[in-house]
């Protein structure tokens, strides 16, 4: 070992020992549990329970691809709008999407119960109005709208970050060889932006897919998805068996998906998770 | 050359925040014809290659080409591609998605975007580099990379933005004879945007010397080096003593007390007017032998020739020879009469001192009234 990479784990080291101690350890203990019966014994059961909850990981995934797919249309043409504004204002704009995250998100999620619930702000307006109400709560939308509105922001950061990115000659030199804006667009600005969807792809599916207190508040009960389940194994059940199994599939799941992703950055690019 | 006008700016005017950068401007510019926007940072050179290529309208003023006013058309639709500074190339691209770029942009069948790029690449000596990334270029191969990008659009005109400026000097000079060398294959026009004045005189057909976003002075490289028309261009281009004096009559120029015999003509009897003289057509003579005398206050080795700066009654004149002299002697100066070039008095006039210093800058700081005037 030469002196210098002796001096690098030196610096390593207390990241290291962190990631071990938090990161290594609880994965191995998750594994430890879901491969186990209650008797400490090795057991395949838990993973052939899961059969039962397929059901749950197919509307988990469904909604978080939805919620996903929203904040992709929204954040990717708001980033681009943004880097087109004077830089002051992004800096203003860009501190406005930032804002609600100062904000814990179970008081935000809390608040947006209060608007849609039975007798929340929108019934109390529409009825005001004399127009007919509508029950919110409980609804797959409720819960959509709640993944999109707490992580859109995860989503429209590091797609601005790539955007902004962009050096402004890069621009002229495609207006200059024959692209319009359409065409500047999809032989430029989305190519070269793809390592930062790619990052909000990542950022806003996996808190999405994993989430329970969202599908708690705004599912009214009605719907459950895999965080919901895991939490009630654990938390109601004491059943850290079939939570830890739970667990360690939706983790697999999630290093598939981002596997998939990784592809098509093609490796360049920074990813933020 | 009498080729037709491919480009021309008509009274053109640009303010950014209030500051004049280009006042009243026309310019044309012929078919085929390598011409050079010559001036220092901040002349407003670059700003007219960039109304060229449609990056900028003007606030006042039109473009034409070909006779046709192009002034709102938009950069995309223009017949013209640019060479810009940092070459600005795709990093999302290899080299031959690079050269394609254009061609795929207006549709070209991949087949023949494939011969094409094949023929381009072996135009700037780059064969075998297709797949290769830009970013692991060196600088002068992503110049080649850009000047091919540029090129096999078959543009009517090529903008060039202080391309070399980025090269180290000797492959600067390679490049310099290179890019020559595809404006005669291709037959196409170039606008070179540079403030090297060498670059501008070895390569253009048509020197534009530009300051203060007004033009001084449009010529061959050999007028502006041997005619400059005013006291600003004498001195950006090459070294030169400017120094004041009166027309007794046509051909006969008084300056420093002494009648000399020039070729010039043309002015007013007794009009006073700047004289310059390039240090390399000074002889140094004995005493009895020169026309004026002065004594040498320093002496520089430059390898090729020296530098010696003579003073003649407190006016420091700049001789270059390959001859030594040594520092403190006193001598006479001999001037041929084609040697003294004659310029009207213009804004200029005055503000190009003598070789007492070599910068502006230097000027100032020696001269402590104009510091505490600052202060």
């Amino acid at each position: 070992m030469t002196k210098r990479s002796a001096r690098q784990a030196l610096i390593n080291a207390p990241y290291m020992l962190w990631a071990g101690i938090f990161i290594v350890v609880p994965l191995f203990i998750v594994m430890y549990y879901a491969f186990t019966d209650s008797t400490g014994a090795f057991s395949f059961a838990n993973i052939l329970a899961l059969a039962d909850y397929a059901e749950v990981f197919r509307v988990s995934i469904i909604f978080s691809v939805i919620a996903t797919i929203i904040t992709l249309l929204i954040g990717y043409p708001f980033a681009y709008c943004l880097t087109k504004l004077p830089v002051r204002a992004q800096r203003m704009q860009m501190m406005l999407v930032m804002l609600p995250m100062w904000m814990n998100l179970l008081i935000r999620t809390y608040s947006w119960m209060n608007i849609l619930e039975k007798n929340g702000l929108i019934n109390t307006v529409l009825s005001g109005l004399g127009l007919p109400t509508a029950n919110m709560i409980g609804t797959p939308g409720a819960v959509i709208l709640g993944m999109v509105y707490n992580y859109l922001p995860y989503m429209i950061l590091p797609i601005y970050t790539t955007m902004a990115k962009i050096d402004p000659s890069l621009s002229e030199a495609a207006e200059d060889l024959g692209c319009n804006a359409w065409q500047k667009m999809r032989r430029l600005i989305v190519p070269m932006s793809i390592p930062g969807v790619v990052s909000g792809i990542t950022m806003v599916f996996v808190p999405s897919i994993s989430t329970f207190y969202i599908s708690q508040k705004l599912g009214g009960g009605k719907i459950l998805l895999i965080g919901d389940i895991i939490e009630r194994q654990i938390q109601v059940s004491y059943n850290y068996n079939l939570g830890a199994s739970l667990s360690f599939v939706l983790m697999v799941l999630i290093l598939i998906s981002m596997a998939i992703m990784n592809r098509f950055s093609n490796g360049e690019g920074e990813m933020v998770v | 050359m009498d080729h037709k006008v491919v480009v021309e700016l008509r009274d053109i005017t640009v303010e950014f925040d209030g500051e004049r950068i280009l006042d009243n401007m026309s310019l044309a510019i012929r078919d085929k014809e390598f011409v050079t926007l010559l001036g220092a940072s901040g002349c407003g050179k670059t700003t007219t290659l960039r109304l060229i290529a449609g990056f900028l309208k003007p606030n006042s003023g039109r473009v034409f080409f070909n006779g046709k006013d192009v002034t709102d058309v938009p950069p995309y639709q223009r017949p013209v591609n640019t060479i810009f500074q940092r070459y600005a190339l795709f990093p999302h691209c290899n080299v031959y998605d690079n050269i394609a770029f254009g061609l795929r942009v207006s549709k070209v069948p991949e087949p023949e975007i494939k011969e094409r790029v094949t023929e381009m690449l072996k135009l700037v000596n780059l064969s075998g580099f297709e797949k290769r990334s830009v970013s692991k270029l060196s600088g002068g191969q992503q110049q080649r990379v850009a000047i091919a990008r540029a090129v096999i659009n078959k543009p009517k005109v090529l903008l060039l933005d202080e391309p070399l400026a980025a090269l180290d000097a000797k492959l600067r000079k390679d490049m310099q004879n290179e890019l020559k060398n595809i404006q005669r294959q291709l037959g196409i026009t170039f606008v070179f945007v540079t403030h090297d004045q060498e670059e501008a005189l070895s390569m253009s057909d048509t020197v534009v010397v530009m300051n203060q976003g007004k033009i001084q002075q449009i010529g061959t490289p050999i007028d502006i080096y041997n005619e400059p028309e005013n006291a600003f261009v004498a001195d950006f281009i090459g070294e030169s003593n400017i120094i004041d004096g009166v027309m007794r009559k046509d051909k006969l120029v008084n300056f420093d007390n002494h009648d000399f015999v020039c070729l010039d003509s043309g002015f007013g009897i007794n009009e006073p007017v700047d004289v310059v003289i390039r240090p390399e057509d000074v002889d140094i003579v004995p005493l009895d032998q020169g026309m004026i005398s002065g004594t040498i206050t320093s002496v520089t080795f430059k390898g090729v020739h020296f530098e010696i700066i003579i003073s003649v009654n407190d006016f420091k004149w700049m001789i270059q020879t390959t001859d030594y002299h040594a520092e403190g002697e006193t001598v006479g100066l001999y001037i041929e009469p084609d040697a003294i070039h004659i310029m009207r008095k213009s804004e200029y006039s005055n503000m190009f001192g003598d070789y007492s210093t070599f910068s502006e800058e230097m000027e100032t700081m020696s001269d402590v009234d104009a510091i505490e005037e600052e202060e």
